[in-house]
């Protein structure tokens, strides 16, 4: 069996997030504000980032399939915006822990969260909508308009803390935090980039060997000839 | 200009249907009318009543509409209707626009006359101005109707599809909903930081978006009708 050079990647993700996690956990100083309550942005915040690259992706495999009807790009949305629902259910999770210490609740209608869970629960009706539609083809076709749909709100996510001034904190730049914190989140983002890469390479295989297995079975060569 | 002449006709075929036989509009009115009603019998005070009445309106309109929009969608497919109109050939996007004013159309009218009933019923004491009132209603009836037109001509096809039409369209409406019940609210209530029209902006950038967004791709949605 052929090696899957994506095990690689994974195995690095894995070591990287475990020394990641370490750093975060017992060697990056405490945050000047939060204290250790803040040690939970080393999940929070990479695992945001690891959503809008998944739904991102996904937004460019939804165009492929609508453009080009290339069965590789169906299996790439599919791959990706299950990825991206998983990690944002743990960004939202990991949300709302670090709410409750730091604003006094797990859960506030600020622009930044709503459009967040917003943007989850769309891709989660992707989702639905795919194990609903038996026909390959008209599965892919409809998910791909309403992947492109649902990534409408990417961008609205991303930039609503600047549109909308709320209680969650604006997009810090590199500036903004000391050369340890940085170092230590970059590592722990970097780690959920490749262990992401690597689940959504293999839900990737899956989704194609999947594929496989509903294409009709050739006829017998009788039949066929007939 | 034959795109326009076939929107057109769109509508008017749509709006006929409705009114040789309104099933549509009358439960769409008399589902919103009922939750409403609802909600008015479970609040506790007048106040509380009157606080919430922009919000429960668009509650109210919003579970309505999508069951008025899959119907929309069903008829279609219960007759071979739409595969006929894209012999016919009416264009994708005629359609799509026909199908969808005619859907906004009929959520804008239910949910102008749910309002003097929500005004009394809720005893809501009219601060703000009526034409902005008037306007936030068509145009969350709009960014309601967009989405949902394209959407229920996906899950119209697939199984479970009262299922799973909610399950698309909430989270897309969620933004509209919210800016346009802001607008009833505070035109009810009163407006004294004339906040109103920011959120009708933002009621209006959804709809250019939406109405933009779902046209350019309501082609795929029928050709693998």
């Amino acid at each position: 069996m052929k090696f899957a050079w994506e095990h690689v990647v994974g195995a690095l993700g894995l070591v990287l997030f475990a020394v990641g996690q370490y750093q975060g956990l017992f060697v990056s100083p405490a945050e000047r504000e939060m204290g250790d309550v803040a040690r939970i942005l080393y999940v929070h915040v990479p695992s945001a980032w690891l959503a809008l690259v998944a739904f991102t992706c996904a937004f460019v495999a939804a165009a492929g399939t609508l453009f080009t009807g290339r069965k590789g790009f169906d299996a790439l949305l599919e791959a990706s915006s299950e990825v991206g629902v998983a990690s944002g259910v743990l960004l939202m999770i990991t949300g709302a822990l670090f709410a409750r210490p730091t604003w006094g609740v797990f859960w506030s209608w600020d622009a930044r969260l709503t459009t967040t869970a917003i943007l989850v629960l769309t891709f989660f009706g992707v989702v639905v909508l795919r194990s609903l539609v038996p026909d390959p083809d008209k599965r892919a076709t409809w998910s791909a308009v309403v992947t492109i749909f649902a990534a409408i709100n990417v961008p609205i996510t991303y930039y609503s803390v600047d549109w909308w001034r709320s209680i969650h904190q604006m997009r810090s730049d590199a500036e903004a935090m000391s050369g340890s914190i940085r170092s230590v989140l970059m590592l722990n983002a970097l780690a959920f980039l490749l262990l992401g890469t690597w689940l959504i390479a293999q839900r990737y295989r899956l989704a194609r060997a999947h594929a496989r297995a509903e294409e009709p079975l050739p006829l017998p060569r009788e039949e066929a000839a007939s | 200009m034959i795109v326009f002449r076939q929107i057109g006709a769109v509508v008017l075929k749509d709006l006929l249907v409705e009114l040789r036989s309104p099933t549509r509009l009358s439960s769409l009115f008399f589902y919103a009318f009922a939750l409403l009603l609802m909600v008015a019998f479970a609040s506790s005070t007048t106040d509380v009543m009157r606080r919430q009445a922009g919000g429960v309106l668009w509650i109210g309109l919003l579970l309505a509409s999508t069951r008025s929009f899959d119907q929309s969608f069903q008829a279609e497919h219960d007759e071979g209707a739409l595969e006929g109109l894209v012999l016919w050939p009416v264009r994708p996007v005629a359609l799509y626009y026909g199908k969808a004013l005619a859907n906004a159309l009929s959520v804008s009218v239910v949910a102008l006359a749910l309002l003097p009933l929500l005004i009394a019923l809720y005893d809501v004491n009219m601060r703000g101005d009526v034409g902005q009132l008037v306007l936030g209603v068509v145009l969350g009836a709009g960014a309601l109707a967009a989405p949902g037109t394209l959407l229920a001509g996906i899950t119209s096809q697939a199984r479970g599809a009262s299922a799973l039409l909610p399950l698309l369209l909430f989270p897309t409406v969620v933004p509209a909903v919210l800016a346009a019940s802001r607008v009833t609210t505070l035109v009810m209530e009163g407006d004294p930081m004339g906040q109103a029209s920011a959120w009708l902006g933002v009621v209006g950038a959804l709809n250019l978006i939406h109405w933009t967004a779902s046209g350019l791709l309501f082609r795929w949605v029928v050709e693998d009708a």
